[in-house]
């Protein structure tokens, strides 16, 4: 591996070289091992942990070897390398840990995607020197050495391509999701079209700069192709909907891992190869799940055509009669008579930051020997698994906390559901009305249940998908209007009050 | 519409169909409900019960001529000939093979709802009166088992010496086999059950019994299928056998609609009892049992000593509870056949439940409806799956096979292409796709069977880990080259970010599990 890097250090024992290649694929190999074992006890609550530190046992194992090999290699201006390797790992580090440490749970979603967008810019500039360090040759040297150097250069079009894809299409999403700009969905005429000529475009420069010799010759395709590839992937998710972010954050986490993935071919890098894909392919596995979870197809989702075919946002807003209100007083003795309550909470629970009083409340609750439930949708939030984040924080055991599926048919035998800040996901209208936008969209059939409350700021506004909810004017529902950490709070005094008469 | 609610007149029938706290919620959808008088008297509802939540108590004639009827079973033609056309009936009908039946029904020029047809499928388990049934029979077997045995079922040491529990065993892991394992268990038998499907023995376990595992041969390759039928038969008897012959009380819950109970307790497993051993029947039917010796209804006892239960109402023993699970039975299905809460039935035929039960809809024959999609239908080939026949509660619809043959595409489009990569790549790289293949296969496996909770942090490890492409800036950032050098160091200062703040912020998730947790 690296023989080109190699070949340019000739005073190097050959020896060494051979104890280093050793030392390096054993490293590589025992940190690969690591990550697929880290990813797999990710999967159980129990091994969690132990996972993420079985992760950072096989970066550090990676990084050391590599750090090494690069050190040794480095003849010429050794003291240099390791000042600015040493530098860039401060600075970088420093960073991170004090963001991941600042980060409120509730803008994990941001955060996420902000990463992501590093690892697009990351495999952009590797992919831009690798093509610095071995540009394009003469293709006389026979077919062997000639299709060589046309996969080389193509595999650096394919790093630079995914990795500016993910760098813009997150950076959007970071931006959509902190609410820094508008989370509607950006619908230019003809967008698929235009997605398809870019995409073109990229392909033919991709070949184009297979077949060019030399920096000056390859630099104006590969330029070409970053600036079209970065308007791409703004423009991918530009379209999408904030309602949809939770598949985006996923698919993006995907991109990201492909990136990587192609970075190690340009470098003919074992290890990030295998690192590369199986992020590629775990995150492409969870945007599915996710996809099955709204009932999206998977396909359309990959390729961003995400709003494809679906109807703009139905704005007849029809006339489903009157709601009828309720105040915390009212909520808290409709609890109190209640032998099982489940809650359904939303992005609304999120933003208004009511995680700690939910979970107080649900204490309460448990302690006056009623049976309290979390239904969680799989895409409630704005990133897979969203709900349960903030459940954690708060310190809802997850036993207690049940998807979709688990609960779904039990709703009949509930007293009260409480819904906090969730709309499209207990949305009737996904089951009753073919043509709402969200039509066939699994929901949590709460209006199944005895009593219905619903925390909501106002009438106003609509759920993300812009589809009026008829949940909210049944019989058995009420409102309880307002922000739904303060309701919940109130709700909560009550109880003490009643408690202390 | 009014719903009519006659009382039963099958011989020792104690059961009533809606009893007043159900008619309530009926009431509550919308309907007027009407009763006959002394309708719910055997079951502990006396008539001023139903008064007071606002039913009407009203002749038999009266009730019979309702818009709606629900009953237990059906009634004699006396009272049939009351029922007014168009009305419609709900209540257990066995229309399997039955002709006759849905003849006479069209010939009223009914709507009859077959209530014991709900299809086994998790949204239907709620109207499922026979689950609900088995449930309270299964409760009811290990009470008359108990009080015929002439022992207690808690061993205890006294005083006056040791008393062994006693052991109970089950033959037929359905509803009411486990109701019968949890029972027996609680009363603090030694419990243990066989079932022909062993993916059961987790339930058992779980109610705290044994499971006794039958010896399936493995088929033979020549192809005589019929034989080795026999063959497993006979093995799965001698288990029985041998099982009698262990344990004290013996209960069979096989059952099979409409056609006769599997034979699972042969004569000289009786034989081989101890005295005063018990043996519950209940598939015990006009048909047969699931017991040689058993009869219908009575209690015998044999020459050696054992008294065998043959009781088929065994429900009917327990009717106050056995009739509030009915009748909830029923108001969970006129609530999803009223979805407008106006007190007017809407059959919804394109409804698999709703299609499932309707034998006749207004006098136009329905019977059988299209099969329901489960993928362990109610009807096994070999005698003993019927054991199995009466629970196969949550069976999981089949997958939409046009999205399986979809998926078969791409994977075999993308296995082309894979194949063709290598093939078009020069040695010296078709390794690193190799890799690459198997990585991908690998990171699709390692999280198959993530828990929903986890995905966040799942996801910004992966997001930690991708921050691996700082392999890449570092073994370039050497080269001596001014612009490499820089972009080099760039993009190692913010794949640093990610690994540092990925792994610190999965951690920091993490964490808050556990703590959760712990509480």
């Amino acid at each position: 591996m690296n023989d080109f890097m190699f070949g340019t250090f000739l005073e190097v024992p050959d020896r060494l070289i051979a104890a280093l290649e050793h030392f390096e694929t054993l490293a590589y190999l025992l940190a690969a091992l690591l990550f697929i074992l880290a990813l797999a006890q990710l999967s159980r609550q129990k091994t969690a942990l132990q996972g993420n530190r079985l992760g950072v046992i096989g970066m550090t194992l990676a990084l050391a070897a590599v750090i090494i090999v690069a050190v040794l290699q480095d003849t010429t201006a050794m003291g240099l390398t390791i000042v600015l390797m040493v530098l860039a790992l401060v600075i970088g580090g420093a960073y991170g840990i004090w963001k991941a440490n600042r980060v409120q749970m509730t803008e994990m979603p941001q955060l996420v995607a902000m990463l992501h967008s590093f690892v697009g810019a990351a495999a952009v500039l590797v992919g831009f020197n690798s093509f610095l360090i071995q540009p394009g040759v003469e293709q006389y040297s026979g077919l062997t050495r000639m299709t060589e150097n046309a996969f080389h250069m193509g595999e650096i079009g394919l790093a630079v391509f995914i990795g500016a894809v993910t760098l813009t299409g997150s950076i959007v999403a970071f931006l959509k999701l902190s609410g820094k700009i508008s989370g509607k969905p950006l619908t230019l005429p003809g967008r698929n079209a235009i997605n398809l000529v870019m995409l073109i475009v990229i392909i033919v420069c991709i070949v184009w700069f297979t077949m060019t010799v030399g920096r000056r010759a390859g630099i104006v395709p590969l330029a070409i192709i970053t600036v079209v590839s970065l308007v791409l992937g703004w423009h991918l998710v530009m379209a999408i909907g904030g309602g949809d972010m939770p598949v985006v954050v996923s698919m993006l986490n995907s991109y990201s891992g492909w990136a990587a993935a192609m970075a190690g071919f340009t470098l003919g890098n074992d290890l990030l190869i295998i690192t590369g894909s199986l992020v590629g392919s775990s995150g492409a596995y969870l945007s599915y799940i996710m996809c099955k979870g709204m009932n999206r197809s998977f396909i359309s989702v990959i390729l961003g055509g995400f709003g494809e075919g679906a109807p703009t946002a139905a704005a007849e807003s029809k006339d489903y009669g009157e709601h009828s209100e309720i105040n915390a007083v009212e909520a808290t003795r409709m609890l109190l008579d209640s032998k099982s309550v489940v809650i359904t909470p939303g992005y609304g629970m999120a933003v208004a930051q009511a995680q700690y009083p939910v979970a107080s409340l649900t204490k309460m609750l448990i302690d006056r020997g009623i049976d309290v439930k979390f239904g969680i949708h799989p895409v409630a939030g704005r990133m897979p698994g969203h709900m349960n984040v903030l459940l954690a924080e708060a310190r809802v055991p997850y036993d207690s906390v049940y998807e979709m599926d688990e609960i779904n048919d039990d709703f009949g035998d509930v007293d009260t559901v409480l819904v906090i800040g969730a709309n499209d996901t207990v949305n009737p209208a996904a089951e009753t009305e073919p043509n709402s936008p969200i039509a066939g969209m699994p929901v949590l059939r709460v209006w199944e249940a005895e009593n219905v409350i619903v925390f909501k700021r106002s009438m106003g506004n609509a759920g993300y998908s812009g589809v009026q909810n008829p949940l909210f004017y049944n019989d058995n529902t009420v409102m309880l209007l307002g922000d739904a950490k303060q309701s919940v709070s109130d709700i909560i005094a009550e109880l003490n009050r009643t408690a202390g008469a | 519409m009014r719903i009519g609610i006659p009382k039963e007149r099958g011989e020792g029938q104690t059961l009533v169909s809606v009893v007043p706290s159900v008619a309530a919620k009926l009431m509550k959808l919308g309907y007027d409900v009407c009763v006959e008088e002394g309708a719910g008297l055997t079951a502990d509802c006396p008539d001023s019960q139903y008064a007071d939540v606002g039913v009407e108590v009203v002749s038999r004639e009266e009730v019979w001529g309702s818009d709606i009827v629900t009953f237990l079973d059906l009634p004699g033609d006396e009272e049939l000939s009351l029922v007014k056309k168009g009305a419609v009936l709900i209540g257990r009908m066995s229309p399997w093979g039955n002709d006759a039946l849905v003849e006479k029904l069209q010939g009223m020029g009914v709507t009859a709802l077959a209530m014991d047809a709900v299809p086994r499928i998790s949204r239907a388990q709620s109207m499922d009166v026979r689950s609900s049934m088995m449930n309270v029979a299964g409760y009811r077997a290990v009470i008359e088992a108990a009080s015929a045995f002439g022992r207690l079922f808690t061993g205890q040491v006294t005083a006056a010496g040791k008393m062994p529990p006693a052991k109970v065993y089950v033959i037929g892991v359905g509803v009411a086999g486990l109701a019968a394992i949890g029972t027996a268990g609680s009363m603090g038998a030694v419990v243990s059950a066989t079932d022909v499907r062993p993916e059961v023995a987790d339930q058992v376990e779980s109610l705290g019994g044994t499971f006794v595992e039958i010896p399936v041969k493995q088929e033979s390759a020549d192809g005589y299928a019929k034989a080795l039928d026999e063959e497993q038969q006979r093995l799965t008897l001698e288990v029985y056998t041998e099982q009698c012959a262990k344990n004290d009380i013996v209960i069979t819950t096989a059952q099979v609609p409409g056609r006769p109970a599997p034979l699972l307790v042969t004569k000289e497993a009786v034989a081989g009892m101890k005295p005063g051993s018990v043996i519950v029947d209940m598939g015990a039917s006009a048909l047969g049992g699931n017991c040689e010796l058993s009869k219908v209804g009575e209690v015998v006892r044999t020459d050696n000593g054992v008294t065998i239960i043959g009781y088929d109402d065994l429900p009917s023993r327990l009717p106050g509870q056995a009739s509030q699970l009915y009748g909830q039975n029923i108001a969970n299905f006129l609530k999803l056949a009223t979805p407008a809460k106006d007190g007017e039935l809407a059959l919804d035929m394109d409804n698999e439940v709703q299609r499932g039960v309707t034998v006749t809809l207004d006098g136009e024959g329905m019977w059988p409806p299209p099969p329901v999609k489960v993928s362990a239908a109610p009807a096994p080939k070999a005698e003993e799956k019927a054991a199995a026949a009466d629970a196969a509660a949550d069976d999981e619809e089949e997958p939409d096979t046009s999205g399986r043959w979809g998926l078969m595409w791409w994977k075999a489009l993308l296995g082309v292409l894979a194949a063709a990569l290598i093939v078009a790549s020069p040695p010296s790289v078709a390794g690193h796709y190799i890799v690459f293949m198997l990585a991908c296969i690998v990171g699709f496996y390692v999280i198959t069977n993530v828990t929903h909770s986890l995905h966040t942090p799942l996801m910004s490890e992966t997001n930690a880990i991708s921050g691996i492409i700082i392999v890449g800036a570092i073994l370039q950032i050497g080269f001596d080259n001014p612009i490499v050098t820089a972009l080099s160091f760039v993009a190692m200062a913010i794949a640093a970010i990610n690994i540092f703040g990925g792994f610190t912020v999965t951690r920091r998730m993490l964490k808050m599990f556990e703590r959760s947790s712990d509480e």
